[in-house]
């Protein structure tokens, strides 16, 4: 299995982003992440997996091989599941220590830095916030 | 020929828009549309200006200094007790007591004239419909005393069950506390029914008037409530000012809020003597320049004329809400017979936050969630809404690009 560089993915999610020049052309590629990302099984889907946020509905877990981590998530909001599907894309199959130094900034070059506003509107913050959490605790339990 | 026909000037909504600078603001690269008036109403002009100028030229502590700034505030926070005393129709001026907003308002009444008179068994009412600032502070008070909430049901239009209400009642009940208007339907109810059938019961009663004031000519001696409680900011005023009115008699009886400043008449270390009313309620430097201003806003509702506002928001819901249901797939929640300038909707299965975020790219403001109102979205098996909610300045053209907005997002979405 290859594994490239959060960096070299992020690049590859802004250059998709950059052949969109209106907001139309942003918001349904996005739509349509969120429709491709794989539904979380429903045994996941359960209180304990779920990200506070105001609105939507966010699950996120992660699994630890191989000294990286794998996130699977999903949210009951097409286009918060469409961001979702993007911090997947970046930070999925990572080494802790790469997930926990991620500045994420490729969401500042796309555009959608309004869905990290502290609104309480999104869980995306929190969701971040999360998946570091993982990687402290996959960090700790085995270096 | 024009000459003869003659012009009754009543209510010019484009006129008005030039009053509040806001509207001109572009969002998205789209003139905005502004549909989120019940979380709070934008500003006129009077109002923004006469706050400039209360910083600029006499801003002071008020009620202790003798200077002549001290004066000057003093008389013009007293002159907007005396509006709102005049506004709300109420019999005393001292009836009238500024707090930071509705919450404060009703999180008074439960610290102090239910902490004294809830004892273990009582029972205190409010409805499915409210909002969680009338909620909570009252199951405080049930869990603290050991008393019991019982709640209004509310039928599939999104009305109080008035039969089920009467039922509830008993000499158990001891307050009854209950919203004017919803924030999540519009629904108007009967409060004045509602106050009548709680005093008969040997009840008291508090309504929650935080999204009526701006709609419905209030007349609190009318409705006979014991407490009404509201925000300057949704009524056209400036945020951080709220008011409580009580009655004279039951406000004199209740134990103070908060200590501190002006609300003392003397302090020794054995015994503080309390302020009179208002101020007994009224503790600290309260928020001198925004109440001031407050008045402008009354002023100003009063001189575009009530039930000129009343007329014209009932006209534009009646053709938003045409104009929705024409959108397939959409579905109003609250389709109450006497509703004030909100509409509730879903569409088809798409998440609220979804349309609200695709609306906010083409310029419009709602709101979606669950709008503090979680017991309520459970009594109609949802999660939340989208909210487009009215004001004086909101206009059919905005609501004719509201569907189209609306329609776009939908497609795109699908």
């Amino acid at each position: 299995m290859q594994f490239t560089s959060i960096s070299e993915r992020e690049k590859e999610i802004v250059d998709n982003f950059s052949l969109f020049d209106d907001w139309e052309g942003k918001y349904e590629y996005l739509i349509d992440l969120g429709k491709k990302l794989e539904p979380l099984d429903d045994k996941y889907r359960k209180e304990e997996n779920i990200i506070k946020g105001c609105q939507s509905t966010v699950w996120l877990v992660a699994d630890y091989r191989d000294g990286r981590i794998f996130f699977k998530a999903d949210s009951d909001a097409i286009i918060v599941r469409g961001l979702v599907s993007m911090l997947i894309e970046v930070l999925s199959g990572q080494t802790p220590e790469d997930v926990l130094s991620a500045k994420m900034e490729f969401i500042k070059e796309i555009g959608m830095m309004q869905h990290l506003a502290q609104t309480r509107s999104n869980g995306l913050v929190s969701m971040i916030k999360q998946m570091k959490n993982y990687a402290i605790a996959f960090h700790s339990i085995h270096s | 020929m024009e000459a003869t026909v003659e012009v009754t000037k009543e209510f010019d909504v484009h006129e008005i828009r030039q009053r509040f600078p806001v509207l001109t603001r572009i969002v998205n690269k789209k003139p905005l549309i502004y549909f989120d008036n019940a979380a709070t109403a934008q500003k006129p002009d009077v109002v923004i200006d006469a706050l400039d100028y209360y910083y600029k030229k006499y801003n002071a502590n008020i009620h202790r200094g003798i200077h002549a700034l001290a004066e000057e505030a003093t008389s013009a926070y007293e002159a907007t007790r005396t509006a709102v005393h005049k506004f709300l129709n109420s019999k005393f001026r001292e009836e009238i007591i500024f707090t930071s907003g509705t919450t404060e308002s009703i999180n008074l009444v439960a610290y102090t004239w239910a902490r004294k008179n809830i004892k273990k068994g009582d029972e205190i009412i409010v409805s499915t419909m409210e909002h969680h600032s009338n909620i909570v502070p009252w199951q405080l008070v049930c869990e603290e005393k050991g008393a019991r909430l019982k709640v209004i049901p509310v039928n599939d239009r999104g009305e109080l069950d008035m039969e089920a209400y009467k039922s509830l009642l008993s000499e158990k009940t001891k307050i009854v506390s209950v919203a004017h208007v919803s924030n999540v339907l519009g629904t108007i109810n009967p409060v004045k029914e509602i106050v009548k059938y709680a005093h008969e019961a040997g009840a008291i009663t508090l309504i929650d008037g935080a999204q009526s004031t701006v709609h419905l000519n209030i007349d609190v001696q009318d409705i006979d409530c014991d407490f009404f409680a509201f925000s300057a900011h949704k009524v056209y005023g400036p945020g951080g000012v709220g008011v409580l009115y009580g009655k004279k008699k039951i406000l004199e009886e209740m134990p103070v809020f908060k200590g501190g400043g002006e609300m003392i008449s003397e302090v020794t270390f054995e015994k503080t003597t309390y302020n009179e009313l208002p101020y007994k309620f009224e503790a600290g430097t309260p928020n001198v320049g925004d109440v001031i201003v407050f008045k402008r806003s009354l002023e100003f509702l009063e001189k575009t004329g009530r039930k000129n506002i009343h007329k014209y928001e009932q006209e534009l819901l009646k053709y938003a809400t045409g104009a929705f249901k024409e959108i397939e797939g959409l579905r109003i929640i609250g389709t109450a017979k006497n509703k004030t300038g909100v509409i509730s909707f879903l569409l088809d299965k798409i998440h609220p936050q979804d349309i609200g975020v695709l609306l906010d790219q083409q310029g419009i403001a709602v709101r979606t969630g669950h709008h503090c109102a979680q017991p309520l979205m459970d009594r109609f098996g949802i999660k939340g809404t989208a909210r487009a909610s009215f004001a004086m300045y909101n206009t059919r053209e905005e609501v004719d690009r509201f569907v189209v907005a609306l329609r776009k997002a939908k497609k795109m979405l699908q």
